[in-house]
């Protein structure tokens, strides 16, 4: 297997932390398939970017050897950074130089001739869209476009390997759609691609599979093999009547002993059964067969060990139907400008007690905005907004006593442990004496971060970050939760976790308000709306909002697909209104 | 290595430090800033100092005597009638010493006896204490003598001290003060902003791009030195034109050998940034590590405003470890003594020392991987 493009032969590589070391790669091997390709999966601190660097030649490997692009392990490997493209997570483009300029510079910095170096841009501004934008200033383009750019930058040279540490997280499914097209476009040129992702959709895309676990290689296969392997275990599964939201019927199927996994989906609840178990079909049910998906593979191959936990929380009273005649939050024509730049226009929308209800929309458009007047962190230039009855114009410290807030950044203290991020955020609330004891004791256990109460939050991976956050702000028992893109970045099994809570949550009443990039989470919405350049486009359940997007063309568009063309028809309407 | 890429890597740090207000204030406003505070605000010369005088009998002798307070610009006195509200007015601040001519000093000074004239000085700031002792024993021996000449009678001192003072003869703090802040002002530049820019890259990840592009690490090092060289000598130029045409300090040696000099700092102070910012990876820290181990020694211990002489034997030791202390005696030899070519070369030589140390250990250290 010498014409791999790169190999990999029993690759370890630990990182000292302290007096310890941690073990990110373990006795690693594979090869991968020229001109295809190659997912890297796997759960947060599963040693992706490690495997990735070590590829790029950015790490030196501790034991084992690495063979790139026919090179021996040992030989001078200086000249094959002109055949390798790589891209970084946080890409690494000079935010004051010009779209033009960062191309420029990497044009000649790969050594490309003034002629190449020409026409490769001109082609690369035309394959990302990004033509109109060359004067702008890196800095200003959305998370879509500076991906886009990140990846052109790497694509001066037409690379023999293209390295892309998830090249596609944060950023919208527009601009993800984009990205995933450009990068099954290059197969045609012959170049082979390793790229890690969290995107199950994007996995099933890819020729072959990397699935990574704890520094191990858990798995190497074809996408298709491995859903192959799961046929006769997914199933469909709705209920005859309307009765109670759907999601109580979730948590039902949830606590089945043959039942490995339970999802939402657009069609309904999708159920993982266990090996070699049989359908238990019960009253008012109706369990329909369906093809297995690349996100079951995932859970069935790490969810099962146990190491990943799925800890059911377990004390809440999950009795509660949200009523359509109690509004929580109420929002009329709220606007927001800065200066001559208008963020937010005229947005109304209620929210009902014990909903949840999504904001979504690509980057910029007006979604954090909007949020953070909710919250009362940015006052509004005109409208009504009312919270819990409470005008947010005048009292907004009394209403946000009864908030809950999860911010993008979760905002611990990194150096603090979980133990004292709690104490010190249930003082901030307020919290004293036999109370504070007991509902730090309540988030240790609910949360399940025994094991975790005295690491500091920032050695701790970003989904247990992510529950100790959302643990913080349930301290003071708000009856309303506001979530901005809280599970941004964060692995796809503690994301499904999160998304339970959330769900447990909401059917005792609380009301959840939640931003997100991810459109199979909008399926978790009781109702949402959708933005775009600081107007609401759409606004409905899930299914409603799906129908909009209709067309014969398209008779069953997934939530993804009726973003994009929302958002696109009415971004061309603006433009041409606007020429 | 690879002339288009270091030009390409050259142009982008300009074009970052064009658009970027914070390189350009720490490159040309911070300078102008700091020139302008030492050339014009802060001065260790004693002028007009508020002295209390106590005549408690007027005189033709005492009249004398403090008319030559009057005119001396070093003094600014200030009439009491008694010692009493004089020494109210010491612990007012009002006045920083009292001359105390009691009412038998004409009496005595007739009957040639012993006419002690009594001084009190205000001791809390002691530097300004020597001062105004130092200044009134000058008042003093001067009206001695035009007394003696009055009589006709030469009042015989054995010894007499005639003083004469080089290289700075109007004793103005500012001729040296000036200069030696061309080398904190060049410390900024070469340490401060190259640790800063360099640290920049690591946090918004373009150093891993570019660690993955084939650029040497020569070519990276390189590009950073360069650039921020060419600022470096562009504020020794900015900072020599406006002590010589502003502050009207004289530069007597030649301006080659400064120019020449100064290059040599400069490489030193390049190497001290780029080191540090092979340690320290984030800005907070990189500019954390330049202030405390180039910026703050560059101002205390470089013999530019602290004489290193009069320092405690161990800090004197340690003053050896700062390459602005090299500089500075070259830059106050340079624009007051002239060529002096024994100093500028034992200084030279240390400064080339530390410039062959700091960049040596950064390329050493530098290698194109992430760990």
């Amino acid at each position: 297997m010498m014409d791999s493009p790169l190999l990999f032969d029993r690759v370890s590589k630990t990182f000292p932390r302290g007096r310890d070391s941690i073990t990110a790669l373990n006795q690693l091997s594979f090869t991968i398939l020229q001109g295809k390709v190659t997912g890297l999966l796997g759960p947060d601190g599963s040693g992706k970017t490690t495997l990735i660097r070590l590829a790029a030649q950015l790490l030196l490997p501790d034991e084992g050897a690495i063979h790139l692009l026919g090179n021996s392990p040992t030989a001078d490997v200086s000249h094959v950074f002109k055949q390798l493209g790589y891209m970084p997570q946080r890409f690494g483009l000079y935010e004051d130089l010009s779209v033009q300029e960062n191309l420029t510079l990497y044009s000649h910095l790969q050594g490309l001739s003034k002629e190449e170096s020409l026409s490769r841009q001109h082609e690369l501004l035309k394959l990302t869209n990004l033509g109109p934008y060359g004067e702008r200033r890196a800095g200003a383009l959305s998370g879509g476009m500076k991906q886009k750019l990140g990846l052109a930058c790497a694509l001066l040279r037409i690379p023999q390997l293209l390295l892309l540490d998830e090249p596609t997280v944060g950023v919208d499914p527009m601009a993800r759609r984009e990205l995933w097209h450009i990068i099954q476009s290059l197969k045609n040129h012959g170049v082979t691609t390793l790229m890690s992702t969290a995107y199950f959709d994007e996995a099933e895309h890819c020729d072959q599979i990397l699935l990574l676990h704890e520094g191990r290689l858990l798995i190497q296969d074809s996408p298709q093999q491995l859903m192959a392997a799961l046929t006769g275990r997914t199933y469909l599964v709705s209920q005859i009547s309307d009765h109670h939201p759907i999601r109580q019927l979730q948590e039902i199927l949830r606590h089945r002993e043959n039942v490995q996994d339970v999802r939402r989906v657009t069609e309904g609840i999708r159920v993982l059964i266990h090996k070699n178990r049989t359908v238990q079909q019960e009253k008012g049910e109706t369990w329909l067969s369906v093809s297995p998906r690349f996100d079951d593979v995932f859970i069935d191959l790490l969810g099962s060990d146990g190491s990943v936990t799925q800890h059911p929380p377990s004390s809440f009273n999950t009795s509660y139907i949200p009523s359509p005649h109690q509004s929580v939050i109420t929002v009329h024509e709220l606007s927001k400008s800065f200066g001559q730049f208008e963020a937010v226009k005229n947005v109304s929308f209620t929210v009902n007690k014990g909903e949840i209800f999504g904001l979504l929309g690509a980057n910029g458009a007006g979604k954090t905005t909007t949020f953070r007047m909710l919250c009362g962190l940015l006052p509004a230039s005109s409208g009504l907004l009312h919270i819990d009855g409470i005008d947010m114009r005048h009292a907004s410290s009394l209403a946000r006593a009864r908030l809950g807030y999860v911010s993008q950044k979760f905002s611990l203290y990194g150096n603090l442990s979980c133990d004292q991020n709690l104490h010190f955020f249930a003082a901030a609330y307020g919290l004293r004496g036999q109370t504070k004891k007991d509902r730090i004791q309540w988030a240790l256990t609910e949360f399940d971060l025994h094991q975790y109460q005295y690491v500091n939050t920032d050695q701790l991976p970003l989904g247990i970050k992510q529950r100790l956050a959302l643990s913080c702000a349930l301290l003071h028992e708000p009856t309303i939760l506001f979530l901005d893109e809280p599970t941004s970045g964060v692995d796809p099994l503690a994301r499904r976790e999160f998304w339970q809570r959330i769900n447990l949550l909401a059917s005792t009443g609380v009301t959840v308000l939640v931003t997100t990039h991810y459109m199979d989470e909008a399926e978790y919405c009781d109702r949402l709306v959708l933005m775009s350049l600081g107007e609401i486009l759409a606004q409905g359940t899930p299914k409603e909002i799906r129908q909009l997007a209709k067309t014969s063309n398209l008779p069953e568009p997934t939530m993804e697909e009726a973003f994009i063309s929302l958002i696109t028809s009415h971004e061309t309407d603006f433009l041409s209104h606007h020429e | 290595m690879n002339k288009q890429r270091l030009r390409a890597l050259i142009h982008k740090e300009f074009l970052q430090i064009l658009r970027d207000p914070s390189a350009i204030a720490i490159a040309f406003i911070m300078p102008v800033l700091l020139l302008f505070l030492f050339g014009y605000g802060v001065s260790l010369d004693a002028h007009h100092i508020p002295v209390a005088v106590v005549v408690e009998q007027n005189t033709q002798a005492s009249n004398e005597f403090v008319a030559g307070l009057q005119e001396s610009e070093y003094f600014a006195p200030i009439s009491f009638d008694n010692i009493h509200d004089a020494q109210q007015a010491v612990i007012n601040h009002r006045v920083n010493a009292i001359l105390w001519l009691r009412d038998n000093f004409s009496t005595n000074l007739l009957s040639g006896e012993v006419a002690p004239v009594a001084v009190l000085i205000n001791g809390t700031d002691a530097n300004n204490a020597h001062l105004i002792s130092g200044y009134l024993q000058g008042v003093w021996q001067n009206w001695l003598i035009h007394y003696a000449e009055r009589q006709a009678h030469a009042i015989s001192i054995p010894v007499t001290s005639e003083t004469r003072i080089w290289f700075n003869p109007a004793t103005r703090s500012k001729d040296y003060l000036v200069p030696g802040l061309i080398a904190v002002i060049m410390t900024l530049i070469g340490a401060l902003l190259t640790a800063l820019v360099v640290a920049r890259e690591w946090e918004r990840g373009t150093m891993e791009a570019l660690m993955a592009s084939p650029v040497t690490i020569s070519e990276i090092l390189l590009g950073k030195l360069i650039p921020y060289f060419i600022m470096g000598m562009g504020g020794m130029i900015l900072s020599v034109a406006m002590a010589v045409w502003v502050f009207h300090v004289p530069l007597v040696g030649s301006l080659f050998l400064l120019l020449i000099f100064s290059a040599l700092f400069l490489l030193v102070a390049l190497g001290m940034g780029l080191l540090i910012s092979s340690v320290a990876k984030n800005q907070f820290v990189a500019g954390q590590i330049a202030i405390i181990v180039t910026f703050l020694p560059a101002f205390i211990l470089s013999g530019f405003v602290f004489d290193i002489h009069s320092m405690p034997s161990i800090i004197q030791g340690i003053t050896h470890l700062v390459a602005a202390r090299y500089y500075v005696a070259i830059l106050q030899t340079l624009f007051l003594a002239g060529n002096i070519w024994s100093i500028l070369l034992i200084n030279g030589l240390a400064l080339l020392l530390m410039a062959f140390i700091f960049l040596g250990l950064t390329w050493r250290r530098s290698h194109k991987r992430l760990d």
